[in-house]
């Protein structure tokens, strides 16, 4: 449990250990308890109980009026969120992975972010969607994108990307009570990784709050996502190995974004390697890197480094694949160029 | 109109030609699915087990200079086309003889030789594109025909619906293969679809749609045969709904049986498209041995397309960027310095982006 998400006693304490999917699936379960207003739309979430299973169970529970199968129409049912939430509702709309949803880019840039500031604050647009992004799985140039960068380069939209299975019941859970569009940017590799989870149905992890993942001394790697999986292991390696002190900030919000702590921490460490999934260029690591120079430019002892993939579209073949995405072998060579070691 | 040879008038000859393609497919698909399990073969599988009638039919009827296009359920595409078994499997592989060379896998083989212009992976993605290949074609007065091959999941995309729009109003030869299989990954065609008769969508474009029954392998090349032509002859899109049924899960991952009975899979394989041509060309004097002889000979060539594959070299590291951009792009991209996404190792793996 991290130091900075907030709890209220609705009585259900203690923590239960659980997969990042079952921890997603205990959000909705609960918000569409908590809630009529929520229901799910999406692509095999009922009968097939979800792709990545994440919606298991839930059609049995709750009908088929509120787990909605939709036919294989992205742009259809996005738009249709954007129009049931205008209306009142609050629609999650699960699309199968993030490649697909740029399918529903208008509906998401052109109309969802837009809604409330374009007709005056008039009317909101309270949505979420559910996607996961990543490579790693042989899936090729079509189906292996971390494109969060995109979203979070939109005025009007949220976006968060959980790292764990408490982050992913708390980010979730404060997407749906928010009253914005929110894309909830899920993992595929991270599905199945295990953590303990607050069972309190109360319980959200807030939007705009980095976290600590990894106190340290020596460097900062600021990541989110499964960059942040990848990046405590290499802390880890580069503790026994080289013993330095890596502190690992994982972001969890991409917008807003938290520069706050991530500041603090390159104060304290004045080295820095920014980590993800996706393409550097133009990318999350990208505005890091602009606003930290800004934030610490005295701090700073060495350039703000960045690892994330090789700029090219994903390569089938396990080699190639392997050596485009950021492994730990690559962040622990940057953090050591980073220390001139 | 009838083009191709009334279903009568098939020789024997071309018959066991047919079939043969047929239990290629079949025994490929099996095969692929052996080394997804043994992790020769990684990411998505999608096999066509059952749908080889449709397949190889509708190929039949195209000519050298047509263009195929289709979605990533694709093996047995490539292999109607003549795409070897060899270059197929090293491609599902990840191997550098690959028909992609590694780079695409299961779901984006191609042969631009043989106008196979890609498996592509975004359900109707291929739509469009299919289209302005055939654009492309009259705009260079080729009176040829493009065949675009779809799920009937794809049926409820905003791009079929656009690409049908563009096709019927510009009047550009190309059929839209729809192959029903009766499921959309797990959702069958009545839970998605409001007009489950697919094909009758194409009137509202006042488009020729028509349906057949894609096990019938006659049926098929009749039909094809006959659209192509049109297409062709007197630029006239169409939309082909072929209905088939798939074996198999949507992919190897999938065992199929969460959104369908394991009764309905038997009573569907009843119908199987192979055991009927099979039956034709039995009746046609053809004898078991013969046929057993042929089903052996594929047996052998699936074999060595696997050792094939197995023994193609993986793709070289050194080329991760390769093909990124065309030829002479490089110096556009010089002065970017490190992390720049072309050419030599340095340039891709320096600056933090690899070790």
């Amino acid at each position: 449990m991290s130091a900075t998400a907030e709890r209220a006693d609705a009585g259900t304490t203690g923590t239960q250990r659980m997969t990042y999917r079952e921890a997603l699936r205990l959000a909705l379960r609960e918000e569409l308890q908590r809630d009529e207003r929520v229901f799910i739309m999406g692509e095999e979430v009922g009968v097939f109980e979800g792709s990545y299973k994440v919606t298991a169970g839930l059609m049995d529970e709750f009908g088929s009026e509120r787990i909605r199968d939709t036919p294989i129409s992205e742009e259809g049912f996005v738009g249709a969120a954007v129009g049931a939430a205008m209306g009142g509702e609050r629609p999650v709309a699960e699309i199968m992975t993030i490649n697909f949803l740029l399918v529903a880019m208008d509906q998401v840039v052109n109309h969802a972010a837009k809604v409330r500031t374009m007709f005056g604050g008039e009317v909101g647009c309270p949505m979420v969607i559910r996607t996961p992004n990543g490579g790693g799985n042989q899936l090729t140039a079509q189906h292996s994108q971390s494109l969060e960068a995109w979203f979070a380069g939109t005025p009007g939209l949220k976006v968060v990307a959980p790292a764990t299975p408490e982050d992913a019941k708390g980010l979730l859970k404060s997407a749906i009570r928010d009253d914005d569009p929110v894309l909830v940017v899920e993992n595929l590799p991270i599905y199945k990784e295990k953590g303990e989870v607050p069972l309190d149905p109360e319980f959200v992890t807030p939007i705009g709050l980095a976290n600590v993942a990894r106190g340290g001394t020596d460097i900062t790697i600021v990541s989110h996502s499964f960059a942040t999986v990848r990046s405590l292991k290499a802390a880890e390696k580069l503790a026994a190995e080289h013993d330095l002190s890596v502190e690992v900030v994982d972001l969890r919000s991409l917008r807003p974004l938290d520069v706050e702590t991530v500041a603090a921490s390159v104060a304290k460490t004045n080295r820095v390697v920014c980590v993800e999934e996706g393409w550097p260029s133009y990318g999350v690591s990208a505005e890091l890197a602009a606003r930290i120079q800004k934030a610490c430019f005295d701090d700073l002892d060495a350039p703000v480094e960045r690892v994330g993939m090789a700029e090219v579209p994903l390569p089938y073949a396990k080699n190639l694949e392997l050596a485009a995405l950021p492994g730990e072998d690559r962040i622990q060579a940057a953090v050591l160029a980073t220390l001139d070691q | 109109m009838t083009t191709m040879p009334a279903p009568a008038t098939l020789s024997p000859a071309q018959l066991r030609e047919l079939y043969e393609r047929m239990v290629l497919i079949r025994v490929f698909e099996t095969e692929s699915e052996r080394q997804y399990k043994a992790a020769k073969i990684g990411g998505y599988c999608h096999l066509s087990s059952g749908q080889e009638a449709a397949t190889v039919g509708v190929v039949h009827t195209m000519q050298p200079d047509d263009v195929l296009v289709t979605g990533y359920r694709c093996h047995g595409f490539a292999l109607a086309r003549g795409v070897s078994p060899e270059a197929v499997m090293a491609e599902l592989f990840g191997r550098r003889d690959g028909c992609a060379h590694g780079r695409g896998g299961s779901m984006h083989l191609l042969d631009v030789e043989r106008g196979f212009y890609g498996g592509w992976g975004i359900v109707a993605g291929q739509l469009p594109v299919a289209t302005g290949l055939a654009l492309a074609l009259v705009r260079r007065g080729k009176e040829q025909a493009v065949v675009c091959e779809l799920g009937d999941g794809a049926v409820n995309m905003g791009a079929w619906h656009e690409s049908l729009n563009l096709a019927a109003l510009w009047r550009l030869p190309v059929v839209f293969l729809v192959v029903n299989n009766g499921y959309g990954m797990g959702t069958s065609v009545a839970r998605a679809s409001a007009e489950p008769d697919l094909y009758k969508r194409a009137s509202a474009f006042r488009m020729h749609g028509e349906r057949v029954d894609g096990d019938d392998l006659e049926a098929v090349l009749e039909a094809s045969g006959r659209l192509l032509k049109r297409a062709r002859e007197e630029r006239e899109p169409a939309v082909l709904e072929v209905l088939t049924y798939r074996y198999r899960g949507h992919s190897v991952a999938d065992a199929g049986l969460a959104y369908r009975t394991k009764e309905e899979v038997t009573e569907r394989m009843q119908q199987d498209p192979i055991v009927r041509v099979r039956a034709k060309l039995r009746d046609g004097g053809c004898s078991d041995d013969e046929l057993d002889a042929i089903d052996a000979r594929i047996d052998e060539r699936v074999a060595e397309a696997v050792k094939f594959a197995d023994a193609s070299p993986e793709p070289d590291v050194s080329e991760l960027a390769r093909n990124v951009y065309a030829p002479g792009s490089a110096g556009q991209f010089s002065r970017m310095r490190p992390g720049s996404p072309f050419g030599e190792e340095t340039l891709v793996f320096d600056a933090g982006l690899g070790s």
